[in-house]
């Protein structure tokens, strides 16, 4: 599935992990190559931080392995988490510790010291544009700032795998976009990336390969192009609408030509075999059911599509 | 430990730059040593003193035996005796007011001896005889002195008067001459048995040591709290999955947050035992034995206080279950006033507190001999290892939960 001719960075099989009787991951598997970038797409709750969270040895893992640069990580490994960098979901910094100070302390932690460790500050608070913030307190920071930091203190060692997880929730447009663009030019430095979200749009925009998780199992990875293709020249029919959107959405699935009917947060979304052919009829059922449509839009399908195909739901659900 | 190090200097950093470490660990234990010497001192530097009188109608030599024995208590500024020719009392006047049995108004007393007529006639031929005690309602402590004094020399007279009778050859007619010089050998040969006082001027803190020494060990359980506490913090602010993913072994941030505890406690002590010594003239003992104290009942914090961290859920809530162990501990173990004299149940259960445990090493260090502190160290340091012991197991789940 990976790209050839590049080294494998991660290589994770069988992650398995259980709370209880609630079963959060089963069975996750993936591959990461060098300079690539590997998107986790599903909702939320659907077992993307818990499977980064075995893969950065933040968990104990109840079955499965991961090798990081050629080296079993676990919970307790020392060695092997040399090789990855983790941005947590949440903001993860000292708000009584400078930006430096933050990046100092985990620096150290990562066993840089020295001119080397200064060097490297200095080089990542430009990066991440809090150079001429540096010894202020982060506590001081704006949103955004503390997010950039985040991602910073993550980046700091040069890993060989940068996790971020979720790295864009809660964050303002502009600064959500010099993220996005920070990431897209890891991955041409050599690094591999694994990004979580339950954004398609930051999926298509910054991932070479997606994996789609839905209840704790990978139901389907690939490039852009592999997934949609795994839904077929079928269109997406996108509907706005208010009322009994479920029954509406159940009576317009056992149409002939339709092949998936779902719910979303705003509306209903179909795939069908040609929406020309078949549009009307939807509307007609849709109506009939009592349901107010305010808008519709037909597209090619996307990334959203193919959840929709997969799972008989909405990403966003 | 190179990570444990490094944690525990970050923490440090944070802990100084938000004060409550400075504010918990010196000034609020030196405020409250301050005051409460400042309240206690007074109480306890009131020295006794009472003023009795002697009424001697006898004259003999039992009566001069008597102001004899009252002279040597003068002589160790208990009291001031003085002979008067007479005294009138009237019972509704003794509950009435304390200068009951002045010869006159302006010569006032805490309490008399009424010495009769013919008591040592009485008393030298076997017949026995009374010293009355007349106390002023006023003055109970006095009268109850003066009441010992009169006995300690009627137990005394006794004494002499067995080893008389056990002297003399029995059914022999007693010689008024021989059984004078029998009684005053008798006299100055003195009690076989005497009693040494150690526990009250040698193994006593004073108040103000006391107060120094309560407040400190009272503060320090909420200082070291900072450093184990900090593990449920690095939660809180997500920080712990950072140091989780991190390439350190898991039981260095433990390390870590112990060597936090063990550095604020060991310097807020410092600064408290040097701080009281200069400004409230604190007598704390040997400076070995007050370090050997120090160490051993920071460690015995550190143990309690990282079973609370290590089983509570959240920051909020144990340092909720702190304070209240802190404050109960401190209670039961005579932080703010000795259960100890209460004796009993309680005195027993003070001993399951490290800080009657660190009182009591120093009440001990008092009498001079720094190896009197060992056992309070050994009770401390069990202390902290057991509860250590457990806090590690319950802290290592902890940290990946």
């Amino acid at each position: 599935m990976r790209e050839s001719g590049k080294g494998l960075v991660l290589d994770c099989r069988g992650l398995r992990k259980s709370f209880g009787q609630l079963v959060a991951v089963d069975g996750v598997g993936f591959q990461i190559a060098e300079g690539e970038t590997y998107g986790l797409l599903g909702p939320n709750g659907a077992g993307k931080t818990t499977s980064i969270s075995m893969i950065c040895g933040l968990l104990a893992r109840d079955a499965g392995e991961v090798i990081v640069d050629g080296k079993p990580l676990t919970s307790r490994s020392v060695d092997a988490k040399r090789s990855v960098g983790y941005v947590p979901q949440d903001i993860a910094i000292y708000p009584d510790l400078t930006a430096r100070e933050n990046l100092t302390f985990f620096g150290r932690l990562y066993g840089i010291g020295g001119s080397e460790l200064k060097a490297r500050v200095d080089e990542i608070l430009g990066i991440i544009g809090l150079a001429d913030r540096a010894n202020d307190r982060s506590e001081e920071f704006s949103g955004g700032m503390k997010r950039r930091l985040n991602i910073g203190i993550g980046l700091l060692h040069a890993p060989r795998l940068l996790v971020l997880d979720e790295p864009t929730v809660g964050v303002d447009p502009q600064s959500r976009n010099a993220i996005l663009e920070s990431v897209a030019s890891l991955s041409t430095e050599g690094m591999a990336v694994l990004y979580t979200t339950h954004y398609m749009e930051e999926a298509e925009r910054l991932c070479d390969r997606i994996g789609i998780i839905d209840h704790g199992r990978l139901v389907a990875e690939g490039t852009r192009r592999e997934l949609v293709e795994l839904v077929g020249k079928h269109d997406r029919i996108r509907m706005r609408a208010s009322g009994a959107i479920e029954d509406a959405a159940a009576a317009v699935h056992g149409l002939d030509g339709v092949r998936k009917a779902a719910a979303s947060a705003d509306g209903i979304d179909v795939i069908a075999d040609r929406a020309a052919d078949s549009l009307a009829e939807i509307l007609g059922i849709i109506t009939a059911s009592g349901v107010a449509v305010a808008s519709v839009d037909v597209d090619e399908p996307d990334l959203e599509s193919v959840f929709l195909h997969l799972t008989g739901r909405a990403l966003r659900d | 430990m190179r990570t444990a190090f490094l944690i525990a200097r970050k923490d440090l950093r944070q802990r100084l730059r938000d004060k409550s470490a400075l504010l918990y660990g010196v000034v609020a234990p030196l405020g409250l040593a301050f005051v409460f010497s400042f309240i206690f001192n007074p109480i306890q530097q009131a020295t006794f003193h009472a003023e009795y009188v002697i009424v001697d109608e006898d004259g003999g030599p039992i009566a001069e035996a008597f102001r004899e024995a009252l002279e040597s208590i003068e002589g160790e500024g208990i009291a001031t005796a003085r002979a008067l020719d007479s005294v009138s009392v009237a019972e509704e006047q003794v509950e009435a007011s304390s200068d009951v049995f002045a010869a006159d108004a302006e010569d006032s007393a805490d309490a008399a001896f009424l010495i009769p007529e013919n008591l040592s006639e009485s008393v030298l031929s076997g017949r026995g005889g009374e010293i009355t005690v007349l106390g002023a309602a006023g003055s109970p402590l006095a009268a109850e002195v003066a009441y010992s004094i009169a006995q300690g020399f009627s137990a005394e007279l006794g004494a002499i008067e067995l080893a008389v009778r056990t002297a003399m050859p029995r059914d022999e007619q007693a010689d008024p001459e021989s059984l004078g010089m029998l009684a005053e050998a008798a006299a100055r040969t003195g009690s076989p048995v005497s009693l040494e006082d150690v526990s009250a001027s040698t193994r006593q803190l004073d108040a103000t040591t006391y107060m120094a020494a309560g407040m400190s060990v009272f503060f320090l359980f909420f200082t070291v709290s900072f450093g184990v506490s900090g593990l449920l913090e690095e939660k809180r602010i997500g920080t712990m999955h950072r140091l989780l993913a991190a390439p350190i072994p898991q039981h260095s941030i433990i390390a870590g947050k112990a060597l936090t505890s063990f550095c604020l406690g060991i310097v807020s002590m410092t600064v408290l035992v040097i701080a009281t010594t200069a400004l409230l003239g604190a007598e704390w003992g040997h400076p070995l034995g007050v370090a050997a104290l120090v160490v051993a009942v920071v460690f015995s914090a550190m143990g309690i206080l990282a079973v609370v961290a290590a089983t509570a859920k959240t920051q909020d809530q144990a340092g909720n279950f702190q304070a209240i162990i802190s404050i109960a501990l401190a209670f039961l173990g005579g932080t703010f006033f000795s259960v100890s004299h209460a004796g009993g149940l309680m005195a027993r259960l003070s001993l399951l507190t490290p800080h009657a445990w660190f009182l009591r090493g120093l009440g001990d260090l008092q009498g001079g001999r720094v190896a009197d502190v060992l056992p309070s160290v050994g009770a401390l340091l069990a202390f902290g290892l057991v509860t250590g012991a457990a806090a590690w197991v319950f802290l290592d789940r902890a940290v990946s939960r």
